[in-house]
């Protein structure tokens, strides 16, 4: 018996640790995702059933009262969720996970203390586990606070913010060689479980909006990290295998949305991309005073979409904050009645978070078919009548193709610009979240229809309706 | 107390270290081709998994009597399932979206 339960704790987890496997590859195709993210979830389950095996885990009330708050905190949280606020959801999501990692890493480091002997390996990987959890889940409350509108979603920095964070990891260095030396010195254990803390609000805080995708990715990436590292210090496999998976899925959702603004992980980090440009932005601002757009009514507008052939519409963050995402939908239904051919072309970091476009259309019925990737429709754009843009602005610009002075020169852009007709839904001629002039909106064929998206979308609704 | 040579790992250290350099390695090759359309939940179910380290605190939380070790346990049981429960039920409510 004594060996029994101990080897049916491993094979469960060896179990859990196939269905983790075997789910996220599913989760990698639309037609088997849903059932990916049960297989996951079971092999959760039985991972946790088999741990309550465990003949150390014998405080049941209080691990089941705890598990049984969080499940209904958890439940209410995933059921009430609005759509368009799924960023900040995976931002907290995130930022618990990384939080629990870290508890772990420094319950443990705790308990071999009172136990008066601390083995290095246990050090070395609570010093770790705290750091990494420790970031990740300040890193995360902060980009909640952005994406939730808490606080501004501008980047903020002090001066020589750089010069702060080299002098913290410094400190964190120097308190962890001083805790490899005597585990037992527990002020330098809080002191770099704080600096950990700190670096994690410095690290997100100069990020703007825009760069979210990224971000959330990293901290996904992290937060996986960081149960590997609290895998590391109660020496147990199935966090380590889990935790590194999470931390490779992350990694590659990081780099494509890198790819996807043709910028490398440490700009993204480190330059506070949004913040200089503002300046630079008013006085582009000013120049577009001289050039003049071409202003569009609702009228116009659903006279040029519904008499085109073809309509590619590309949504962008404007579409998700006015929550447009249903109205959209319509329009594009009122279009195939009129036997116009309509599509989606998504750009890979349009919105906060990567697929966030992708979800809000999800939710309004779009079925995945109709929704394109760059790639596929860029060559597109050149037999499309009509290229409906809907608050997307940095994504589409110009210049990134043609100036290269520039701040995104290079990015890869959707090629509206190539389509017969361009029509621009903007609230305002403002500059996007790159601060920069979007000469699109000065082109002879570009139509700018100014409006806030889900009213001006309504109207082109009710417009075309009328043809 | 005598510090063991520091530099020397444990051989079950090592052992945990190839496990973790392996998994890290065939989760790269698991999830290279993601199409766009499944990036959130992808990212979702993902980090509902990252919530393994229920596990984790669930051993800390283990004995039943309560000191400092067992309350940071707790508190991460509950922070931990809040990320299991809720990840993976708005990634299935993600994905029940999703239609041809």
């Amino acid at each position: 018996m004594e060996s029994f339960i101990p080897t049916t704790i491993q094979l469960s987890y060896l179990g859990a640790t196939a269905l983790f496997f075997l789910g996220l590859k599913k989760l990698g195709s639309p037609a088997t995702a849903r059932q990916g993210n049960t297989l996951a979830a079971g092999g959760m389950l039985i991972a946790v059933v088999a741990t309550l095996l465990d003949l150390q885990v014998v405080n049941y009330p209080m691990i089941g009262g705890a598990i049984a708050l969080g499940s209904i905190i958890g439940v209410i949280a995933a059921k009430k969720v609005a759509m368009t606020d799924m960023p900040q959801m995976v931002g907290l999501l995130n930022g618990l996970g990384g939080a629990a990692s870290a508890l772990v890493a420094i319950a443990e480091f705790y308990r071999l203390l009172g136990e008066g002997n601390v083995p290095l390996n246990a050090t070395i990987t609570a010093i770790l586990g705290s750091l990494i959890g420790g970031i990740t889940f300040t890193g995360s409350a902060i980009a909640f606070a952005k994406l939730q509108g808490l606080i501004t979603g501008k980047p903020v920095s002090l001066p020589g913010q750089q010069i702060i964070n080299i002098f913290l990891f410094a400190s964190f260095i120097a308190g962890s060689g001083l805790l490899l030396f005597n585990p037992l010195n527990t002020v330098a254990f809080l002191a770099i479980t704080a600096i950990a803390l700190v670096l994690g609000l410095f690290l997100v805080l100069p990020i703007g909006g825009g760069d979210m995708p990224v971000v959330i990715s990293l901290l996904n990436s992290l937060s996986g990290l960081a149960a590997s590292a609290a895998g590391f210090v109660v020496m147990n496999n199935v966090l380590i295998i889990a935790g590194a998976l999470v931390g490779a899925s992350g990694l590659i959702l990081t780099e494509i949305m890198c790819k996807g603004m043709n910028r490398s992980l440490p700009n993204v980090l480190f330059s506070a991309f949004g913040a200089t440009a503002a300046g630079g932005g008013g006085g582009a601002t000013a120049d577009g005073g001289d050039k003049s757009v071409h202003k569009i009514d609702a009228e116009e507008g659903a006279m040029m979409l519904g008499y085109a052939r073809s309509v590619v519409i590309v949504p962008g963050y404007g579409m998700a904050v006015a929550q447009a995402q249903h109205s959209v939908r319509e329009l594009a239904d009122q279009l195939e009645k009129k036997g116009v051919d309509v599509k989606y072309a998504i750009h890979p970091v349009a919105g906060r978070m990567p697929g966030h476009m992708n979800v809000l259309l999800a939710e309004a019925n779009v079925s995945y078919g109709q929704l394109h990737d760059m790639d596929d429709i860029n060559p597109e754009f050149e037999r499309t009548d009509v290229a409906l843009v809907i608050g997307a602005n940095d994504v589409v610009n110009p210049d990134a193709k043609t100036d290269s002075s520039s701040p995104i020169y290079g990015m890869p852009i959707l090629e509206v610009d190539k389509a017969k007709n361009t029509i621009v839904i903007k609230r305002s001629l403002k500059p996007g979240y790159a601060g920069i002039d979007n000469n699109l909106f000065y082109r002879d064929n570009t139509m700018m229809y100014f409006g806030s998206a889900k009213e001006a979308v309504g109207q082109l609704v009710s417009e075309v309706k009328q043809l | 107390m005598e510090q063991s040579f520091w530099w020397i790992m444990s051989e079950t250290f090592i052992a945990a270290l190839f496990v973790f350099v392996l998994a890290s390695f065939a989760g790269l090759e698991v999830i290279t081709k993601v199409p766009p359309t499944l990036h959130t939940p992808l990212m979702s179910g993902a980090n509902a998994i990252s919530g393994i380290a229920v596990i984790g605190a669930m051993v800390v939380a283990g004995p039943d009597h309560l000191n400092l070790t067992v309350w940071l346990g707790l508190i991460a049981i509950v922070f931990a399932t809040i990320n299991v429960v809720g990840g993976f039920m708005v990634t299935d409510r993600m994905l029940q979206m999703f239609k041809k």
